[in-house]
């Protein structure tokens, strides 16, 4: 631990802190540009640079190692000169067109020209003029603006893992571009526009909307994903304008994918702002709360407890799952089902559905085996820690599914279940690899557990991790990786068909042949919802999808960011989702709604706000008053041990852009999947 | 070190031997114009330094500059020099610094000439 003195104070920095870290430690801000915490040293901006006892030049402190005895001075006449120097050749390029740049308000090269520059300008020159680059339809370039940082660069080889990006020229014709024209090839490629500096890389969906200063913030959850990265939502005037990260070094550090952050476009279209109901002439009309909810009523008591079900969407608030079970359990009615996707996972025992090593966990496994998922597209941000955690040591990675560009090498085992039948015996040699190793995890996806045989293939990683020491004090190695914000609450909760229950997929089948006579979806689009004409169904929701499409009675819900609520992520971690806007037209939340319908009933829920609600969601499940907490689960027996079916694993998704009710109605998102689909016609062809 | 203590340097120790009848604001023009060419571009001052020193040395060959350029091409040499990753910044800086150590008045003599002749032009 090396002891230095910043300014006369002393500091103690951990080993291979470097001097602007030592710094900012005794209280000193640094100006910098090309340096950022999560990228490689680059030192290329000049902006950091300090006065070092015996050294004869200032030194670019982000660049220099700490080290014992250094006596460093921030506040010399000869650094102020040196900042004033760099921040001015910075400016005698960069465009003076702050007026019409979007980063105005929140530009770190205003910020700092401010803080460190000098008053005037005394570049009379012509300024440099740069081609604009294009880079698909999220990142916007200015290039005149781009100060050559490189934190895009670096962002799109190391983190993001597409080395896509790059500069071509050199000296003052130096350009930063995609070599070839090409949309970045990368989920987390709107990144790169928070680290850009200045005003070189915008947001395209959000050129010339708003300023900063203008707009409403609100700290909430991603529900895009199952990991529940931790977000802000900018808001104006009822309207939704972007979504940036928050930082969570446990969860998302400060990265979120581009679906995260742009498919918000969707909340404005294809929205449900009043109820309908389907008439006589076979056709939806727009109708009252009151007429919709006595009609719901009146399908309820016509519909025996056992004659209805209710199947819960990917993204609805756990207060809400809670509601619509307690109301269930008070129909005396065991039709309820949260795995929409028919994941074989019966909820009872925890450890069976979460992701135990936790995200930040990956960065201590030494082995990882893939089964059915490719966490590229389920979890691109959690994919950019695997990927970091093999770029820093050298873990083994293998897969089982369908061949992937995970954006690290992965050892392809092959996509047959009996692998798994194999790795569990020590028969296939890469569980050798995984007896060796200290920390070994493993990722089971959707692809595995919603195969007919799911139940099983959960057995057969249960021995996997048991007899590859997966267990161990400390340690959990075994991780289920979820694809739905709303299905660990769902579980936890407890929504899953009770004694003699019917399953979602059993709920569609017996719906069909007329034995369901009334289906609840709650915000559940990802079904097949065919054949439904001769069971009355009920779509409560935010979004004109497949569901309210097939549905004869429509309830406009909130989406998630019109509601508080509560969201637990694939660790199990629960965080809460916060309002920034209020729900469109007559559209209500999912927990007042579903409260209305129980009184209607005549049905005493127990609660008559939502903190009433969560307070008795918490009585009964008391991890949920643990916020941003993550309470380990015991390891327990869990799966089957019936043989597997053989046959082949398929990924858990194969979209990323378009996977829910809110991306499906977004054009950003429609935008992206083109680009994406143009970008590679190579791999189309194969 | 002769060149270092004269305060002058055409170059990384370099030697350049011209007889008096090179124009030799025109010569430190040419080599500041290779040290523009040769910048990589990675580090700040360098990328954005070397491009106005050259400019301003270029309209100084003319004179068409007003005499306080003379001091902020000076100080734009200091605030290169230095502050680089490499040793090219620094060389771009030397020759300017040496040219306006010793020869200032060749430079003022160019500028009050072009000043005389748009004056009597208007």
């Amino acid at each position: 631990m090396p002891k230095l003195t910043v300014n006369g104070i002393e500091v103690e920095v951990e080993a291979g802190a470097t001097v602007l870290q030592a710094c900012e430690e005794a209280g000193f801000e640094i100006p910098r540009f090309c340096y950022h915490e999560r990228l490689s040293i680059a030192g290329n901006c000049r902006m950091c640079l300090v006065d070092m006892e015996r050294a004869p030049k200032p030194v670019a402190s982000c660049a220099m190692p700490a080290a014992d005895g250094m006596a460093i001075d921030t506040q010399s006449e000869r650094v102020k000169k040196a900042r004033e120097g760099v921040m001015e050749f910075l400016l005698a390029n960069h465009p003076l067109d702050c007026p019409i740049c979007d980063q105005g308000g929140e530009c770190d090269l205003q910020d700092q020209a401010m803080a460190f520059g000098g008053d005037a300008s005394r570049y009379t020159e012509n300024k440099r003029a740069v081609d604009e680059k294009h880079m698909g339809p999220l990142i916007k370039t200015v290039m005149t603006r781009c100060i050559h940082c490189t934190r895009c660069v670096r962002f799109a080889t190391e983190v993001a893992g597409v080395p896509e990006l790059g500069a071509i020229g050199r000296g003052e014709t130096m350009e930063i571009t995609t070599y070839l024209e090409k949309t970045l090839a990368s989920e987390l490629s709107a990144n790169v526009i928070d680290l850009c500096p200045v005003g070189a890389l915008t947001s395209q969906p959000y050129a010339f909307v708003s300023r900063p200063w203008e707009l409403n913030k609100v700290e909430s959850v991603d529900v895009m994903d199952a990991q529940g990265a931790n977000i802000r939502i900018d808001a104006r005037g009822g309207q939704v304008l972007r979504v940036l990260p928050r930082l969570n070094e446990a969860v998302n550090e400060e990265w979120i994918t581009d679906k995260a952050r742009y498919a918000i476009d969707g909340l404005r279209r294809q929205r449900l702002d009043q109820p309908y109901l389907r008439g006589a002439d076979g056709r939806l009309h727009p109708a009252s709360w009151p007429e919709a909810l006595e009609a719901l009523r009146a399908a309820i008591k016509k519909a025996r407890p056992s004659g209805m079900g209710a199947i819960i969407g990917d993204q609805l608030d756990a207060e809400s799952i809670f509601a619509v079970k307690t109301l269930m359990d008070k129909l005396g009615s065991p039709n309820l089902d949260c795995r929409q996707d028919g994941a074989k996972l019966d909820g009872k025992r925890r450890a069976s559905y979460l992701f135990n090593s936790t995200i930040a966990g990956i960065d201590e496994a030494d082995a990882l085996l893939i089964i059915g998922s490719n966490p590229r597209l389920e979890a691109p941000v959690m994919n950019a820690r695997i990927r970091r955690r093999w770029l820093n040591s050298d873990i083994k990675i293998a897969h089982i599914g369908p061949q992937m560009d995970a954006t690290y090498p992965s050892e392809w085992l092959g996509e047959e279940a009996d692998l798994l039948t194999r790795l569990a015996d020590g028969s296939h040699p890469f569980a050798k690899v995984l007896q060796q190793a200290e920390r070994p995890m493993l990722i089971l996806g959707g692809g595995a557990l919603r195969r007919a045989d799911g139940a099983a293939l959960l057995g057969k990683a249960r021995q996997i991790a048991e007899q590859t020491g997966m267990i161990g004090k400390g340690w959990n190695g075994f991780n289920v990786l979820h694809t739905a914000a709303s299905r660990v609450a769902g579980l936890d909760i407890g929504a899953v068909p009770g004694k003699g229950g019917l399953s979602a997929a059993d709920m569609l089948a017996a719906a069909q042949d007329g034995s369901l006579k009334l289906l609840w979806l709650l915000g559940a689009d990802e079904l097949d919802m065919n054949g439904l004409e001769k069971c009355f169904t009920v779509y409560q929701g935010h979004h004109g999808d497949a569901g309210a499409h097939a549905a004869d009675l429509v309830l406009p819900a909130a989406a998630w960011t019109e509601k508080n609520g509560l969201y637990v992520n694939f660790e199990g971690r629960v965080q809460e989702g916060r309002r920034a806007v209020f729900p469109p037209g007559e559209a209500r939340e999912d927990w007042a709604i579903i409260r209305a319908l129980a009184e209607l009933l005549g049905i005493n829920l127990g609660f008559d706000s939502q903190d009433e609600l969560r307070q008795m969601l918490c009585a009964s499940h008391p991890h949920f008053a643990d916020l941003d907490e993550i309470t380990p689960a015991k390891w327990a027996k869990f799966g089957s041990t019936a043989r597997l079916k053989g046959g082949v694993i398929e990924a858990g998704l194969t979209e990323f852009y378009m996977s829910c009710a809110i991306s499906r109605a977004s054009e950003t998102m429609a935008a992206c999947r083109k680009a994406a689909a143009q970008s590679e016609p190579a791999q189309a062809a194969e | 070190m002769r060149s270092k203590r004269r305060g002058t340097g055409l170059g990384t120790a370099g030697i350049i031997v011209m007889d008096k009848s090179t124009d030799i604001v025109r010569a430190i023009s040419r080599i500041s114009y290779f040290y523009k060419h040769e910048s990589c571009g990675q580090c700040t001052p360098c990328r954005e330094g070397t491009g106005w020193m050259f400019r301003m040395m270029d309209r100084m060959v003319r004179g068409e500059a007003e005499a306080h350029e003379i001091d902020t091409l000076w100080e734009v040499t200091k605030q290169v020099e230095g502050h680089t990753i490499c040793a090219l910044g620094d060389a771009a800086a030397w020759p300017i610094q040496g040219l306006i150590r010793h020869f200032r008045p060749e430079l003022e003599r160019r500028i009050a000439a072009r000043s005389a002749v748009v004056r009597a032009a208007e």
